[in-house]
This record gives C-alpha cells, sequence and structure tokens, in this order.
C-alpha cells in the first residue's frame, strides 16, 4: 500500500480523534502546564506566563507548617482503613452470598446493598447528618441502653470512624461484585469431589473457594495502592467541620480551602502537585503490580 | 449439586440468612428513616417521634418542595446537563475509541495517541490549575463549565476501544474492501455490535452527572446556576434556608427537616428509576470491561 492509499483510507481515522485531542489539551494538559504557579507567586492578572517565580519558596512554607503532617496524617490514615475494610468485608459478604442458594434471596440482598453506591455523597451526607445528629435516631437508639448522646460527625473521637464506616456503606456492596464474579468462575465439580470425601461447609470455603478467588484478591490489593491517597474528598467536604480539622482534614479538602476558599493559589498549587507527584508513581506501581502478579492490563 | 444435611450445615445456612438479612436491612435502615420523616407532620418531625414509619402522614412536604421555584429550576438544571453532558461524552468516547483500537498497521501513529491519553489519565494538573484555566476560558457560571472539562472520559474510552477490538475484523476488512469508508463501517458495524457496551457507559456517564455536584460548587459563583446536587448541599448540608425558595410562612406548619427530607427523596428517584438498568448492564459491563483475567 502506497503511502497516498493509506491516506485516501486512514483519514476519516485522524479526524474523529481531533475533538478527543483537543479537549484533552485544553483541559488536561493545559492545566498540567498550570502547575508552574507551584514555583511562582501567582496572580490571577499576570496568567501562568508572567507571574514572578520563587523556586521552592511554597513547598519549603507549606513543609514547615503543622498542616503538613495533619493532612498527609489523616489521608493515609482514612484511605488506607477504607481499603482495608472495604476490602475484607466484600469478600465475606461475596462468600456468603455465594453460601445462600436461594437465588432470589441472593439477588433481593444485592439489589439492595449496591443502592448507596449510586447515590451521592450530597444525598448520603444529606441523610447521615440527620440520622447521626445530637438528637437524631442513632443517638436516640443508643439511649435507650443508657449511653449519653455522641457526636458522630462533630467529635475527634469518632470522625474518622464515621468516615470509615459510612464509606463502607457506600461501597462495599458494589466491591462484591467482582469477587462474586469471580466465584461462578469456581468449577463446582470441585465442591463435589471434596464434599464425596468428607470435606464440610467450612473446610470447602477455606480450600476450595477462597483460593479460587485468590488473584482477584491479589489484584485488587495491587490496584488499591492507586488509592493511598484518595481518602474520600467528597465524602469529607460534604461531613467535615472546622471542629474535626484535626482528624479528618485531607490533602483535598486542605487543597480546596486554602486554594480556592482563600484564594492562595500558588501554596494550594504546590500542595496539589506534591500529592499528583505521589499519586503519579503509586498508579504506575500498582498497574505494573496487577501486571506482574495478576496478568491485568487496562490496554 | 450437593446436598447438605448435616445438623452444622443448617445451622450454618440459618445464621447466614439471618445475618445477611440483617446487613441489607442495616444497609437501607437510613434511607427509610429519611423516607417517613419526609411524609410525616411538623410535629412528629421536629421532636424526633418518627423511627421507620410516617406519624401524622402528610404529601404536604412533597408538595412545598415541587413547588419551590428554586428546587425545580436546578431540577431543570441538572436535567439539561444529564442530557448535553452524556451525548457529549458518548460521542467523545465513541469517536476517540474506534481509531485506537486499530492496529498501528492500519492507524499509524496509535501508539503514540494511546499514550498522549493514558498519560493525561493518569497524572492531574490538580484541582487549583483546572479552575484557574476553566475561569480564563470564561466558563464560569456557563453550562460549559459543567460538561467540558471531562468531555471525554479517558477511563470510559479505554473499556470502549478494548469493546471495539473483541468485534470480528472479518466484517470489517470485508466492508473496506467493498469501498465503505471508516465512517460507514463504524456506523454500520461497530456500533449495531457494540451496544451492550454502549448502553453501560451512557448509564454510568448519566448518572456520574446528575450525582455530579462539586464543579458547580467552585465554576458556578451565582448559586441561580446551581444544579440540583450542589443546590441540595446548600439546603441539607449547610442548612442555609435563606435561598431555599420556600415560604418562611409555611415553616410554621411544616417541618424544616421533613422539608430536607423529601428534597433528598425526591433528588434519588431519578437515580432509582434507572436503577434496575443501573443493575443489569454496569454490573455485566464491569465484568466485561474492567475485569479482565
Amino acid at each position: 500500500m502506497t503511502f497516498k492509499q493509506y491516506i485516501r483510507r486512514a483519514w476519516p481515522l485522524y479526524v474523529m480523534l481531533i475533538p478527543g485531542v483537543v479537549f484533552v489539551l485544553l483541559f488536561r494538559y493545559y492545566p498540567m502546564y498550570g502547575i508552574v504557579i507551584a514555583f511562582q507567586d501567582f496572580s490571577p492578572a499576570k496568567g501562568f506566563f508572567n507571574s514572578p517565580w520563587i523556586g521552592w519558596e511554597n513547598f519549603e512554607f507549606f513543609f514547615s507548617l503543622p498542616d503538613f503532617g495533619r493532612t498527609f496524617g489523616n489521608t493515609l490514615f482514612i484511605a488506607i482503613a477504607k481499603i482495608v475494610a472495604d476490602q475484607i468485608g466484600a469478600i465475606i459478604l461475596a462468600l456468603l452470598l455465594n453460601e445462600a442458594r436461594v437465588l432470589l434471596f441472593r439477588r433481593s440482598i444485592q439489589t439492595l446493598i449496591y443502592l448507596p453506591y449510586f447515590l451521592s455523597w450530597i444525598v448520603l451526607g444529606g441523610i447521615l447528618l440527620d440520622v447521626l445528629a445530637p438528637h437524631g435516631i442513632l443517638n436516640q437508639a443508643i439511649g435507650n441502653f443508657g449511653i449519653k448522646p455522641q457526636l458522630f460527625l462533630g467529635s475527634n473521637d469518632w470522625f474518622r470512624g464515621t468516615i470509615i464506616l459510612s464509606g463502607f456503606w457506600k461501597n462495599v456492596g458494589f466491591s462484591t461484585i467482582i469477587y462474586l464474579a469471580a466465584l461462578t468462575a469456581i468449577n463446582p465439580v470441585l465442591h463435589e469431589a471434596a464434599a464425596i470425601d468428607g470435606a464440610g461447609r467450612l473446610r470447602r470455603i477455606w480450600h476450595i473457594t477462597l483460593p479460587g478467588i485468590r488473584p482477584t484478591i491479589v489484584l485488587l490489593a495491587a490496584l488499591s495502592l492507586g488509592d493511598v491517597l484518595e481518602a474520600g474528598f467528597e465524602q469529607i467536604l460534604t461531613l467535615y467541620s472546622p471542629a474535626v480539622y484535626r482528624t479528618g482534614d485531607i490533602i483535598d479538602t486542605y487543597v480546596y480551602r486554602v486554594g480556592l476558599v482563600s484564594a492562595q493559589y500558588s501554596l494550594a498549587g504546590a500542595v496539589g502537585l506534591f500529592k499528583s507527584f505521589i499519586g503519579f508513581f503509586l498508579i504506575v506501581l500498582s498497574y505494573w503490580l496487577a501486571d506482574r502478579y495478576a496478568g491485568y492490563r487496562i490496554l | 449439586m450437593i446436598r447438605e444435611s448435616s445438623r452444622f450445615s443448617r445451622l450454618f445456612d440459618s445464621l447466614n440468612y439471618v445475618f445477611l438479612t440483617a446487613f441489607a436491612l442495616l444497609c437501607l435502615a437510613p434511607m427509610v428513616h429519611i423516607f417517613a420523616v419526609s411524609l410525616s407532620g411538623r410535629a412528629p418531625a421536629t421532636a424526633g417521634f418518627v423511627s421507620f414509619f410516617p406519624i401524622d402522614f402528610t404529601l404536604e412536604n412533597y408538595n412545598e418542595v415541587m413547588g419551590s421555584r428554586t428546587f425545580l429550576r436546578s431540577f431543570n438544571i441538572s436535567v439539561i446537563r444529564v442530557l448535553t453532558g452524556t451525548s457529549l461524552n458518548m460521542a467523545l468516547i465513541i469517536l476517540t475509541a474506534y481509531p485506537l483500537s486499530k492496529t498501528p498497521r492500519a492507524f499509524k501513529g496509535r501508539t503514540l495517541f494511546i499514550w498522549f491519553f493514558v498519560f493525561a489519565m493518569l497524572f492531574h494538573g490538580g484541582l487549583i490549575p483546572t479552575f484557574l484555566v476553566v475561569r480564563s476560558l470564561g466558563l464560569l457560571n456557563t453550562l460549559g463549565a459543567l460538561i467540558l472539562p471531562n468531555a471525554l472520559p479517558i477511563f470510559s474510552m479505554i473499556l470502549m476501544m478494548n469493546f471495539f477490538r473483541n468485534v470480528p475484523k472479518e466484517l470489517e476488512e470485508s466492508a473496506l474492501i467493498d469501498g465503505a469508508s471508516h465512517w460507514r463501517v463504524l456506523w454500520h458495524i461497530y456500533l449495531p455490535l457494540s451496544l451492550p457496551a454502549i448502553a453501560t457507559l451512557t448509564l454510568l456517564s448519566a448518572v456520574n452527572h446528575w450525582n455530579a455536584w462539586f464543579d458547580a460548587l467552585i465554576y458556578m459563583t451565582d448559586t441561580a446556576n446551581y444544579p440540583m446536587q450542589t443546590y441540595l448541599r446548600s439546603v441539607v448540608v449547610e442548612l442555609d434556608l435563606t435561598n431555599v425558595g420556600i415560604d418562611p410562612r409555611d415553616l410554621q406548619r411544616l417541618s424544616d427537616r421533613a422539608i430536607r427530607g423529601a428534597q433528598i427523596i425526591v433528588a434519588t428517584v431519578p437515580i432509582l428509576v434507572v436503577y434496575p438498568f443501573l443493575q443489569r448492564y454496569f454490573i455485566s459491563g464491569i465484568r466485561l470491561g474492567a475485569v479482565k483475567e
């Protein structure tokens, strides 16, 4: 095929790509250029191109603040606790659902536990703010056992626990889907053979079902590495308050407040860049591990 | 099929059914509670007497919400956003995925373009630079700020591309030999064969647009431009009743708590309407696209 023939056939392929390339250049790559503000004393009037350069000053300033340790500590703590709770919960739920043999029952339970995943944090947050309020239904319920009302969202003792549990509520049902899919791939003959050899329920779960989904567990563990800086921005922004900044303020909420509420663009840009930078390596590492140990590729 | 008959096994089954039922009900309980509150009269709702059944049953709270101009306006904005945003997403997903699903021989430069998109997916400029770009383009307070920045969801595009790659090549080759252009091949061969994937990604995009609220919070400086979820945030999270568009006199006879509950429920109804489809397509979509083993 000559070059001319190639062009005559293939030119529509290039035309099709134009809109996608334009949007990605404008809204992804141009902002990437915009990270120069982290090294500038940025002012909107002068823009990305004319603001004065100040080197690493913004970073040095941020690292010297107590906010640095606090936000990174909170982010890592909440994100890792969420990943662990979500994965373990999803595995247990998938195993139990797999043991329930009445199909209609299984379907109904799944329908109920997937639902929160599709609701926004505003809807779920609105529900939680009512349910967990000092005079809300949960405090009334524990009051019946003589326990004093607790500030589930307003006290540093409770806030992280509330965030982790409510994140579990939203996501765990959905996380079970992938495990359930892996469970259906296990050959039932294995179970029958083990039953004939006298293996009871628990032994079959332990020796057949769990090893059967091990590749999936490894895969999701590898991929979750990309999420250890994602503590749940929309959730925390909806539920937190200044009273719980000590335990609940994460990098993303900090960037939002410093950058968009107080308009300290350069400082917030530096913090955001620091996070994007680490996040990029975490994601690349997680994809590499997923490919290496679970044969997973997105491309 | 194994028949379980031992006593332990039957005990296990009973406990399993009880546990799963209890867990599912616990997941649902907060929503049922809010639903009951939204259907209750002022006194029991304010005093916190309502648990899972309405007391002094009334539809007045819903009347009030549906009569609020601010609420209806934000609802409209959300509907427009979902329709335009989802169409734009799907057009770009399909147009971008098709060339990238070709081999590097059939489409020279494919590898370069793939990395152009993948890098943009993995590395973000971050919140602040993105905000500054959107603002400098003059998009504040326009619908464009909500649908243009993520006009091409790259991960969805990659799922679509992987789906396209599994379309049998013979169909396409014979069509091209017969003189059909790539436009015709995409339209008459790829699209009809990819309807399940398209349905899945359309639903995903629509739900994302319906649920999105943060972008409008930062890009809409005029609250009159808020879509549903962002408006709902000012009402149920910030408890700002000045901007609700509800007649203060009505709060004498209705509970603000019950009105908030009614707004939460109304915002949830569209999701409930598509929920059966979401379950069917989305869950099978997850299996076929995201987890290839």
